[in-house]
């Protein structure tokens, strides 16, 4: 019986990479998952290590069904995103995303809210590391808004555990449950981890700037510790239920007008983490269970996705659906592997979205949610839509944009492959997937209705398409950047009020130019009070000073004599 | 017997060392007296901490005169605890400055800086044994006088104003305290504080005590740098030598906040002070402004040794948030805050002490690319950096969360939102220099000549660093102290 953390063999690792020669540190990158994995599978579902610090009893390792299956899943995508970024000769992102892959371990692992904080913040900086790693000053104000939007949410979790221990007396990570301000207060921290509606922006404005590996990793771990924590704390809360139907349907008209495929791919994220939100809302074992299991097939499939759209732009250098097309003549075996991760993620039968995405399908039914069951109809309609045949259609077919390309790097094909494999194991193969799920499964995914109600799902949203298509209704793929609620902090506000005002009146726009006015007089002001030659910053006078003394003096008798 | 005599060895040490400094007039040799002073003293201090650990208080009469009449040196779980943290700084820095200091003060003069230096040391040491208010007062102006000329000896000549407005500042905080024990003096006639005790609640309803306490309030929270009495701190810091800030940064404030919480609680006692008077309110406030609105000016800064000096005096207002709950948890909070701010800004300052060894300077843009250069430094500087934002595992950590649990143990919600927004600013600041130092790429070509820092200085820098660590994960000595100074000043005896 081993009882080792999974994320000390990862920090070493990281450390060692750091360290070592590139040569050693491709070994021991490939290595890690490998070795943590077998250690892992030796662990039972009942380890537990107990660390008495602080005068507080942390729980740095705690293993059950549900901790275990995100454990396994973590090692999987952590060695497809080694193998997939084997090529690289960059020290600080092979190490940060040894630490990144580390720190979700840990996070998972952690029996104790402090000890999850701990990883939520490591994970948030390590992954800023990828994002910045592309080294564009685009990629690095986007890291900066990101790791803001991060580390706000690990103050959150942080906040809502001091107030938590001090009812409580306990920082154990159980079951939580919305209620007191306390809860609430995690809620919020998890749920911009999650991607919630107008809290998502930080995940569809970092994730396509990051580098090429540096997404793949991104879209393996930091949303899925999220749902984990969720499904931890707060399944069976009925708000998320319809949080989670909002956040299948929003991400699909941005998917669909959105010109660079890798964000549409994060869209496309924003509405599987949907499902999964569902799932844990419901908080049946069914529900739960589907949630689970689509965590892990997401991980899979649009893992594949994302490194077929970075072999594209490994490759040619873009990832605009404006500027590619064509490229099945060159890249056949990306092209075949990225239809694969397509069919999979529309939850073509036989792939692995089917055997997972219809379990949250029929809790919502069976538990009495009808409205949400059409909304998840909806969207699983606009994922075949945007992701399934978008992707492939508009970097592979469409109309050839002349690039000829060799295929990309062995390593990034063979980390493809394995991903393919993986979809069309679990989808054709399920129960092996079933029995590593929390609760029992006596759910039979390929029945006649279920079958049949998907391909026809399937079969009239590729009509759609083709009609909109040929008859030019769709949306042409425009170089153009798509406003999304980010626009809020990052043009802050007077931006969308002009567009607005625009429309509607020249007297919105006044009102505009006076809000962007005063937008600029606050950022002035706190320059002016906050600045390196700011009031509160410079070098006083003595006497100015020796006035603040008096005043203070003053104030105090005069307190003091009342 | 030596040992009963260990408190008029602790300050006598460094008081007899100082002037063979000046009279060996070699640098080195100064040097080697001052360290050997220094880490004699930290000796006795240890002495002394485990004496009272075990025996309780201890009382020593200078010449034999007994209290109230002659000089008492008190020696509790409070001052020893705060003497252990002096001692072991001073220690700690004089291994550091030797380097440091034969780099940035001129051959001639170092000598005399080692004197300074000790006499300094002498000063701190008194002001936190004695038990005498007047007695008080007398090494309050030894410490501040020299720490004036330590300022003064930074190479930038805005040192020299600095140094100049530090002057005229802390001698209107020490007229305070003199005109603050005076007025007690008046009253009661002594200047012993455990008689001062004694005799203070008589007549606590008269205007002379409410004075009494707003001049040593006010005095003392200008020695402290108290927002808004900390405008000459900054400059000072900023224009000193390396050696010298991480000196006074980890010490002298720290000293302060101990008289400010010996006469708060021990002499005015917490009745008086808290709850016939508003103090509580007005320190919370000041505590509070001082975490918010110094984080966000630090933010701004260029200079990193400006930043950090910013960044300290929001960590002062992390220390007197504790001390306005007047509660034991909050004290402990405070108390432990107190060690734990001496050993991350201490290692900070040393981690710039090593950048501007090598680098020259310590502005936020020669620092493009250290990172890879000074691996050792930025990374030292980088885990100071956590502790200071209060990662788990580090020692900031600790203080924060102890501060939080006290805060919200008496229903003050709002220090959670301060010390957590503060967390946020103090990530922003450290952020910058993490942020040039690894990601840029270095400004010049000439400057991939610079190396990693020799490791006489970077040993002393890692030995507060690893403590930092160490008492981030190992909490009996600083919580445990901590508790059973809090409960000593609050009344509880032991």
């Amino acid at each position: 019986m081993i009882e080792l953390p999974p994320f000390v063999i990862f920090y070493g690792a990281a450390i060692m990479v750091a360290l070592l020669p590139h040569r050693l540190g491709q070994v021991i990158l490939l290595a890690t998952p490998l070795a943590g994995g077998l250690v892992l599978l030796g662990m039972t579902a009942d380890a537990a290590l107990q660390w008495n610090i602080m005068n507080l009893v942390l729980e740095p390792l705690r293993v059950d069904r549900l901790s275990l299956l995100f454990g396994y899943l973590f090692h999987i995508a952590a060695f497809l995103g080694v193998v997939f970024s084997l090529h690289l000769r960059d020290r600080l992102q092979s190490s940060a995303s040894l630490l990144y892959a580390g720190s979700a371990l840990g996070a998972v692992f952690a029996g104790d809210l402090l000890t999850l904080f701990f990883f939520w913040e490591i994970l948030a900086l390590t992954s800023a590391f990828l994002i910045f790693a592309r080294k564009t000053e685009r990629a690095r104000r986007a890291g900066i808004r990101y790791l803001f939007i991060q580390v706000v949410s690990g103050g959150l979790l942080l906040a809502g555990t001091l107030m938590l221990y001090r009812e409580s007396g306990s920082l154990a990570f159980n079951h939580i449950g919305l209620g007191t301000f306390a809860s609430g207060l995690i809620f919020l921290a998890f749920g911009i981890k999650c991607a919630f509606p107008l809290l998502h922006n930080w995940l569809t404005d970092a994730y396509p700037e990051a580098t090429v590996t540096g997404t793949v990793f991104l879209s393996a771990f930091t949303t899925k510790v999220a749902v984990y924590a969720l499904a931890r704390g707060f399944a069976g809360t009925e708000a998320l239920v319809y949080i989670g139907a909002v956040m299948t349907c929003f991400p699909i008209f941005y998917a669909v007008i959105e010109n660079d495929l890798r964000r549409v791919l994060a869209y496309s994220m924003i509405n599987q983490i949907g499902f999964m939100v569902v799932g844990v809302g419901l908080g049946t074992a069914l529900a739960v269970n589907g949630a689970i299991a689509h965590a892990f097939n997401e991980v899979i499939f649009k893992g594949l996705l994302m490194m077929s759209m970075g072999a594209v732009l490994y490759r040619t250098g873009k990832m605009n659906g404006s500027d590619l097309g064509g490229l099945y003549k060159s890249m056949p075996i990306t092209t075949t592997l990225c239809i694969v991760g397509a069919a999979s993620i529309s939850a073509f039968p036989l792939f692995s979205g089917f055997v997972s995405k219809s379990m949250v399908m029929v809790a919502v039914l069976d538990e009495g949610h009808p409205v949400v069951w059409l909304a998840l109809l909806f969207a699983s309609a606009g994922v075949f839509h945007h992701a399934g045949i978008k992707i492939p259609f508009f970097a592979f077919f469409a109309h050839d944009s002349g690039i000829r390309t060799p295929e990309p790097p062995l390593n990034m094909l063979i980390a493809m492959s394995i991903a393919a494999i993986l979809c069309v194991f679990i989808g054709s193969y399920p129960w092996l997937l079933y029995s590593l799920l929390p609760f029992e499964v006596n759910y039979v995914p390929f029945d006649r209705s279920h079958v049949l109600a998907q391909f026809q799902l399937l079969v009239f949203s590729a009509a759609a398409f083709a009609w909109l298509k040929i008859s030019g209704i769709y949306p042409p793929e425009l170089h153009a950047t798509n406003i999304d609620v980010e626009w809020f902090y990052r043009r802050l506000a007077p931006r969308a009020v002009q567009r607005v005002g625009r429309l509607v009146s020249s007297t919105g726009d006044a009102a505009a130019r006076a809000l962007r006015g005063g937008n600029k007089a606050l950022m002035r002001s706190v320059f002016r009070h906050y600045g390196p030659e700011g009031t509160l910053a410079r070098t006083w006078p003595t006497g100015s000073m020796v006035l603040w003394v008096a005043v203070l003096l003053a104030a105090s008798l005069v307190l003091y004599y009342l | 017997m030596i040992l009963s005599q260990l408190p008029a060895l602790q300050v006598t040490l460094p008081l007899i060392a100082a002037p063979l400094c000046l009279l060996v007039r070699s640098g080195r040799a100064a040097w080697g007296i001052a360290l050997f002073a220094s880490a004699a003293s930290f000796a006795v201090a240890v002495l002394l901490l485990s004496r009272v650990l075990d025996q309780g208080t201890l009382s020593y009469e200078f010449g034999g005169w007994a209290a109230p009449w002659g000089i008492e040196y008190r020696v509790d779980i409070v001052n020893v605890f705060v003497l252990f943290v002096v001692t072991a700084i001073t220690t700690v820095v004089l291994f550091f400055a030797n380097d440091s200091v034969r780099k940035e003060v001129d051959a001639s003069r170092q000598s005399l800086f080692y004197t300074v230096w000790l006499l300094c040391l002498t000063g701190l040491v008194g002001l936190v044994m004695t038990g005498d208010a007047f007695n008080l007062f007398v090494f309050l102006e030894i410490s501040s006088l020299s720490s004036y000329v330590l300022i003064a000896f930074g190479k930038d000549r805005r040192a020299l104003t600095a140094s100049y407005q530090y002057l005229v500042m802390g001698t209107i905080g020490a007229t305070f305290v003199l005109i603050g024990v005076g007025l007690l003096y008046m009253m009661t006639g002594t200047l012993n504080m455990a008689d001062l005790a004694d005799r203070l609640p008589a007549v606590m309803a008269t205007r002379t005590v409410r004075a009494a306490l707003a001049f040593l309030v006010v005095g003392i929270s200008l020695k402290l740098a108290l927002f808004p009495l900390h405008l000459w701190l900054p400059n000072a810091y900023a224009f000193a030598p390396s050696a010298v800030t991480a000196f006074l940064a980890a010490t002298a404030t720290k000293v302060a906040f101990y008289v400010l919480l010996r006469f708060l609680f021990t002499v005015f006692g917490v009745t008086f002070a808290f709850e016939a008077m508003p103090l509580g309110i007005i320190l919370a406030v000041l505590g509070a402004a001082a975490i918010l609105s110094t984080s966000a000016v630090a933010i701004f800064q260029d200079d990193i040794k400006r930043m950090l000096a910013y960044s300290s005096v929001a960590q002062i207002g992390y220390m007197v948030l504790g001390l306005s709950m007047a509660s034991v948890a909050g004290l402990t909070a405070s108390i432990l805050h107190l060690f734990n701010h001496a050993l991350m800004k201490g290692g900070l300052f040393l981690a710039l002490g090593c950048m501007a060894y090598r680098l020259g300077s310590v502005r936020l843009g020669a620092l493009a690319g250290a990172g890879y250069r000074m691996p050792w430094t930025m990374g030292a500087f980088l885990v100071g950096g956590l502790s200071l934002i209060g990662i788990p595992l580090t020692a900031g950590f600790l203080s924060k969360w102890y501060l939080v649990q006290a805060a919200l143990g008496q229903g003050w919600w709002p220090v959670l939102v301060v010390v957590i927004v503060g967390s946020l600013l103090a990530v922003v600041y450290v952020w910058r220099v993490v942020e040039m130092a690894y990601l840029r790429r270095p400004n010049d070509s000439d400057a991939s000549a610079v190396r990693e820092a020799p490791l006489s200085l970077l040993l002393p820098t890692w030995f507060l660093i690893g403590a930092n660590l160490y008492f981030g994960i190992h909490t009996r000595l600083s919580v445990g102290i901590a508790g059973k100074a809090a409960a000593v000043l609050m009344g509880q005896s032991q």
